[in-house]
């Protein structure tokens, strides 16, 4: 097998508090191959854009990286200096975030944003990054790229704004795009224009993406592999398909029930009974076991490591070797 | 959403910059016929303008031809009236303590206090900026704590209080700087500067320090307020997410964004500036408007006390409306747009 573009270990985000230290991030694993699109999933709050800021080593204080590594390419990133990392951003790793209405420095024209980005890290004149930026605006589906150069932020909408944030992302050709919920913020009726686009640029690009969201939609149309998060860990991560359609965790499960055969309605996490706990009542042993429906002796009192089903893998107590099920449920179409 | 918050802008979104304007010049007319009125009252209910003028001896015919003249047996709106009239031409009348054309006295002071505040205005500026956004991007170095505990200083101590223990320290302990007057001045035209001498310059230094203290505190807690809000944005967020130099964060994005508020708020403050000028100018037997003023008091010199506020009030709203044309500059959500929006 190639190797991996992102390997992430074991990898831990703690938050220390005057009241103690909070786990946001609790021993997630996972990799991204070249030009692979990673689908994070999870409900709000479990640990989907730390994740995403541990990468790119955007962490807010006091929210530190507490153990784990990550590797791009091979190079370990995770203990980088601020100035390297620095250089990693924009250049070898994008960003798109939620809002695409904030993430524009509303006094700046995007010309002059589109060409800071690409000369400060490509060997690139004025004029020669003006011309990218236009073709760039002109990839991402802006109309008259070489007009709107000039204008503002505000002279755009939403959705327009959202694919000029994607051209900064891509502007420096990036290996990898980290997309926090990027059409969350989105009318509906552009939100799939956004990911269709994404997904063809990445392809183009051939970058990777780790594409974050709670939308199993968005997911299971765009996701080369998933990878679930719960409570800050790793509940399930395999080829979309097979997390889809033959889900190991029962949290994945109660998710997969959620995705509605239709399209009149945009897809939503969380339709299993109860809710996520929050990090500072944490239940010991398998956390989602309060709300879990198969739940026995061991999973109140062991954390269940991730156990290898390829291919998929679980953190879940039932696909333990030893107490193996004999293979994986088809998931009953609903 | 991206609009800057804190201060807000002056003018709605999208409106022509013709039609802003053109009202908030009514609004400033509006505010100067109130002071104006105000200046008027003064002519009119404190003392008698007529005992002002004449002496002891003058008959009582004598006096009442002298009301006739200066119009005083008019109605109230006409004089009114006239007094706007005239005041719009730089006309208040002849002092009564000077005897000569309150203009003219207000034009020969006038350098003193405009030179006095802009180099006051400039102080609070250069000192104040730079220290607000070293405190903003090092808020834990014990040097921006140092800067906060005397800014707090300088924001509680009253103005006359800093001018006479700057007085003390400068002029009378170490003898560096002269503690009154301008020093030597140069006539330009009618304009008196005190720019062009070493000292001129010199003399300039101890009040133009004492009036700017406070706004330069307050510049400086306003940018240091305003950069930390702008850092905590999304759109620093993904500048950062860009890998911009932190250089390039800080002074090209977050700085600008932070000097829309500080704009407003300096402008704002020159006037007061201008006003505050009166204690300065006192303390240091500053030969402005401001001393003009006090002096003009003692001696109930009242169509001097009029045209000082009426002049100050019409500074006020002449920087006003200059502040907001500013906005129109540096905020281009403001600026009138040639179609594109909302695509
Ligand atoms: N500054 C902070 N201080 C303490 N806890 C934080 C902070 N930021 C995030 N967290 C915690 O980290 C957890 C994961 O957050 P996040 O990764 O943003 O979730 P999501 O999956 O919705 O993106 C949340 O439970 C949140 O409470
Ligand atoms: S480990 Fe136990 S509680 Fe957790 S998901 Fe598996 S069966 Fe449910
Ligand atoms: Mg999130």
């Amino acid at each position: 097998m190639a190797e991996p573009l992102l390997s992430v270990r074991d990898l831990r985000v703690t938050f220390p508090t005057r009241r103690g230290v909070l786990t946001a991030v609790d021993g997630v694993s996972f990799d991204i191959m070249p030009g692979e699109i990673l689908g994070v999933v999870g409900e709000s709050g479990a640990g989907k854009s730390q994740t995403g800021a541990a990468i790119i080593g955007l962490l807010e204080p006091p929210g530190r990286i507490a153990s784990g590594t990550i590797h791009l390419e091979g190079e370990r990133i995770d203990r980088l200096s601020p100035d390297k990392l620095r250089r990693i951003r924009g250049r070898r790793i994008g960003a798109v975030f939620q809002d695409p209405l904030t993430s524009l420095n509303p006094l700046y024209t995007i010309g002059r944003q589109l060409t800071e980005t690409m000369r400060t890290h490509l060997d690139l004149s004025e004029a020669q990054a003006r011309d990218r930026a236009v073709a760039l605006l002109g990839e991402v589906g802006i109309p008259a790229p070489a007009d709107r150069l000039d204008a503002y932020p505000h002279q755009f909408s939403g959705g327009m704004r959202q694919r000029v944030v994607i051209a900064l992302a891509l502007c420096a050709n990036p290996r990898l795009i980290i997309a926090d919920e990027p059409t969350t913020a989105l009318d509906v009726s552009i939100q799939a224009q956004i990911t269709a686009l994404l997904k063809r640029l990445c392809r183009e690009h051939d970058t990777a993406v780790l594409l974050i969201t709670h939308d199993m939609g968005v997911i299971a149309e765009t996701a080369d592999r998933v990878a679930v998060l719960y409570g800050g860990r790793l509940a399930e991560v395999g080829p979309v398909d097979a997390v889809v359609n033959r889900p190991l965790h029962p949290y994945t499960e109660g998710l997969m029930a959620c995705i509605p055969t239709t399209h009149d309605r945009p897809p939503r996490l969380a339709q299993i009974e109860g809710s996520m706990p929050s990090l500072r009542a944490m239940p010991a042993g398998c956390a989602f076991h309060p709300r879990c429906p198969h739940a026995f002796n061991r999973c109140v009192a062991e954390r269940p490591p991730l156990f290898d089903h390829p291919p998929s893998a679980a953190a879940c107590w039932l696909w333990a070797p030893e107490g193996a099920r004999a293979a994986p449920r088809e998931r009953t179409a609903s | 959403m991206g609009a800057p918050r804190g201060i807000r802008s002056p003018c709605s979104r999208g409106e022509p910059m013709v039609a802003f304007i053109v009202r908030r010049l009514l609004q400033s007319v509006l505010v100067m016929l109130t002071v104006a009125l105000v200046g008027f009252a003064l002519f009119t209910y404190v003392g008698d303008p007529v005992n002002n003028m004449v002496g002891q001896d003058t008959s009582l015919a004598d006096r009442e031809r002298l009301r006739e003249e200066l119009g005083l047996n008019d109605p109230f709106p006409v004089q009114f009236a006239r007094f706007v009239v005239n005041a719009a031409q730089a006309d208040f009348g002849i002092s009564y303590r000077h005897g000569r054309p309150v203009e003219d006295l207000l034009i020969e002071r006038a350098p003193a206090t405009l030179e006095l505040s802009f180099a006051a205005g400039l102080f609070a500026l250069v000192v104040g900026v730079p220290m607000g956004i070293y405190t903003a991007l090092n808020r834990h170095g014990w040097l921006s704590k140092a800067f906060l505990t005397v800014s707090l200083i300088g924001i509680s101590l009253p103005t006359f209080l800093i001018g006479i223990l700057l007085i003390l320290v400068f002029s009378v302990w170490l003898g560096w700087l002269p503690s009154f007057g301008r020093g030597e001045t140069v006539q330009i035209g009618w304009w008196s500067t005190g720019l062009l001498t070493r000292d001129g310059l010199v003399a300039l230094i101890l009040p133009a320090i004492t009036l700017g203290l406070f706004q330069m505190t307050l510049i400086m807690r306003l940018v240091r307020a305003e950069m930390l809000e702008v850092l905590r944005t999304d759109y620093i967020k993904f500048a950062r997410a860009r890998g911009l130099s932190a250089r390039a964060i800080n002074f090209g994005h977050a700085l600008k964004n932070t000097l829309v508020p500080v704009i407003t708020i300096t402008g704002l403050q020159l006037g007061s500036v201008i006003a505050f000028a009166i204690i300065t100018e006192t303390v240091f037997q500053w030969p402005g408007m401001g001393l003009l003023f006090i002096q003009a008091i003692e001696f109930v010199d009242i169509p001097v006390m009029a045209a000082y506020l009426v002049l100050v009030a019409f500074l006020f709203v002449l920087i006003n409306l200059i502040v907001d044309i500013l906005y129109f500059v540096v905020d281009p959500r403001l600026r009138v747009q040639g179609g594109g929006a909302g695509l």
